[in-house]
């Protein structure tokens, strides 16, 4: 058999499970979204865009706003937060301590997310430890739950490892003594950082800045359990169409407005993803 | 003053390890001076100390008569072609000699103008686009000298910069180097643990040894008479003997080998009789063919090496091997184990301190 072939007969199963786990339930997401609803709940076989009309309303299109605004800022945060710890972890670190430390990033993952949210809701409620503790120093105690704070603490809180993986890989990959070429050609710190460090850590931060987007821009458990009945994101939003309201038509068209979304910032950030496909290792 | 790098007894360790040991050395103004030493010796480290990378235990670096203690890299008059080059992959060969002017206040085209220049003299204008992973060897190291020398340094400091590179390659680049300290009378501080390298390029040259300056001489100087058993080995004085000393008197020395043959070596002042020393003797200055007036030492012929424009003979004397090299064309046959008279003069006899 030609090596081709057998490339090819190895590729199977992937291009199996990916036809349908994704590419089929797609079609019927995006088929579904363009067909009606029945009075119980069930699929009218009738064309209309009356689904995508009613999802660019303006009390939905806030919804997305929300959501975007919320992954963006979840983006940002988990990069700022993150990038001193890869940074820290790649360069700072000697060699053999590193691994140990990479495993502690990855360690909440032994644990179910849901059981974490609750977890925060331990610490964040009206009488958790945190205003506990507040209030043993005479402080206040702060609404820390059921608000886009918890919301937003939630995200950052489970997709910062998403961040500081690929980041701390192609810090990793980066040579000291470019930095120290930089300084001695005349660099201060902030100008080694600049025009050096970032532009060669560029394809982990496209890399890390997508995998932390996407997840979040589709969020439903951390607003659902920290974010109270007012802070509604479009994750929740499909989630109550299939589960509560039994809209799937315009569930999937939210869906697959979020789904274009994504397209988008794919093909604006194509070119640090290429690079960062091309890294060796 | 501009130019000159005054090292006033700098100390530096790591934990347990000391890798200077109170070095205290002076490089005059528009010199090539070669720092030669095996690796680990500390020569880098003395780079590393003078570039700002790290800081001296003890001691102080004064460079252009001023003292730079404290000052980071970025503030020092000094810039470094590295070992590996360091280039920077994201930015093109223009981009990387660009690098250090973009942090001083130029014009777009003073800028693009000293880029070229630097590119000119380096001989790399055609390739100002090219990104360093499509350049070969010779030219990244050009590439890394015009990044340097761009910024007009009081100092450059080249720490190996011809490992990387092929023999043929690194004899063209030597000379090329070479050549454009000539022209810009830049100080040159060179890193390297080749001595035909360090001999080829340097006007002086200072052997380390275990974080200490073992010698600092010119380079002809340094050639003709090393002073210590150590540099003598590290610039190829082959046979290095442990004799008695039998006698001293009228500036020359009688001395005796391990199986008590006598011959006669200039004194320096250092031999005292009745003690022992230690002496080398280059191979090229022995010879197995007759010449009045020289010391003959016998032994027996235990090895031929041939190589190529020369041939080396292995002559056991006692409890010693002498390595005798004759060039080829004088070569005579000789049968292993046949006794043979090993002469030289009293001049080649340089006299080691342990």
């Amino acid at each position: 058999m030609s090596r081709s072939r057998s490339a090819a007969l190895l590729l199977l199963p992937a291009l199996a499970v990916l036809l349908v786990l994704f590419v089929l339930p797609q079609a019927v997401l995006l088929v579904a979204s363009f067909w009606q609803r029945s009075a119980y709940g069930g699929l009218v076989h009738a064309w209309t865009l009356a689904n995508y009309l009613r999802a660019v309303e303006p009390a939905y299109l806030r919804i997305l706003a929300r959501s975007v605004w919320l992954a963006f800022a979840t983006t940002l945060v988990c990069l700022l937060a993150g990038w001193p710890v890869a940074y820290w972890l790649a360069v700072r670190t000697a060699r053999r301590l590193r691994h140990a430390l990479v495993v502690l990033v990855v360690l909440p993952f032994w644990t179910s997310f849901l059981v974490r949210l609750y977890a925060w809701m331990f610490l964040l409620r009206q009488e958790g430890l945190v205003n506990q503790a507040l209030q043993a120093l005479g402080l206040p105690a702060l609404p820390l739950l059921y608000n886009d704070f918890a919301v937003m603490l939630g995200q950052l809180y489970g997709e910062l490892p998403f961040m500081i993986l690929p980041l701390y890989a192609s810090l990793e990959k980066l040579d000291p003594s470019l930095l120290e070429a930089a300084a001695d050609l005349g660099a201060r710190p902030w100008r080694r950082l600049w025009r050096v460090t970032v532009p060669l850590a560029a394809p982990g931060i496209a890399a890390g800045c997508l995998l932390v987007f996407i997840p979040s821009l589709g969020a439903f458990l951390a607003p659902d359990l920290l974010g109270g009945s007012r802070s509604v994101y479009a994750g929740n939003l499909v989630q109550s169409q299939f589960a509560v309201a039994r809209d799937m038509p315009f569930g999937s068209a939210v869906s697959f407005l979020l789904t274009v979304v994504v397209l988008a910032l794919l093909w604006a950030f194509r070119r640090p993803l290429r690079a960062a496909g091309e890294l060796p290792g | 003053m501009r130019g000159a790098v005054r090292i006033e007894a700098v100390r530096k360790s790591y934990g347990e390890v000391t890798a200077l040991d109170g070095v205290s050395l002076d490089v005059q103004p528009g010199e090539f001076l070669t720092l030669l030493g095996p690796s680990g010796c500390g020569k880098t480290t003395l780079l590393r100390l003078i570039a700002g990378f790290e800081a001296p235990d003890s001691g102080r670096i004064l460079i252009s008569g001023r003292d730079v203690s404290g000052l980071p890299p970025y503030e020092r008059p000094v810039n470094t072609v590295f070992q590996h080059y360091a280039l920077f992959p994201h930015r093109t060969v223009a981009g990387n000699v660009a690098f250090g002017l973009e942090a001083r206040r130029l014009s777009r085209r003073q800028l693009d103008a000293r880029v070229a220049g630097a590119l000119e003299t380096v001989r790399l204008s055609d390739l100002g686009h090219r990104r360093p992973d499509q350049l070969s060897g010779g030219q990244r190291q050009r590439v890394a000298l015009a990044r340097a020398l761009v910024l007009e340094p009081e100092v450059l400091l080249l720490d190996e910069p011809m490992a990387a590179l092929d023999v043929k390659l690194r004899q063209q680049m030597q000379l090329e180097v070479k050549n454009l300290q000539e022209r810009l009378q830049t100080t040159f501080l060179f890193v390297t643990h080749d001595q035909d390298e360090a001999l080829v390029m340097s006007d002086r040259i200072a052997v380390m040894n275990q974080g200490r300056l073992e010698q600092v001489d010119r380079t002809e100087a340094l050639y003709q008479r090393p002073r210590s058993r150590f540099t003598a080995d590290f610039l190829g004085v082959r046979n290095i003997l442990e004799v008695a000393v039998e006698s001293v008197g009228e500036g020359r020395a009688r001395l005796r080998t391990g199986d008590g043959q006598a011959f006669d070596g200039i004194d320096d002042g250092g031999f005292r009789a009745g003690g022992s020393a230690i002496v080398g003797l280059r191979p090229e200055r022995l010879s197995l063919e007759g010449e009045r007036g020289e010391n003959v030492v016998s032994g027996t012929l235990e090895d031929e090496i041939y190589l190529g424009d020369r041939t080396e003979w292995q002559v056991r004397v006692g409890p010693a091997l002498l390595r005798v090299a004759e060039s080829a064309a004088s070569g005579r046959e000789r049968r292993r184990g046949e006794p043979v008279s090993v002469r030289f003069r009293p001049e080649a006899v340089l006299r080691l301190d342990p």
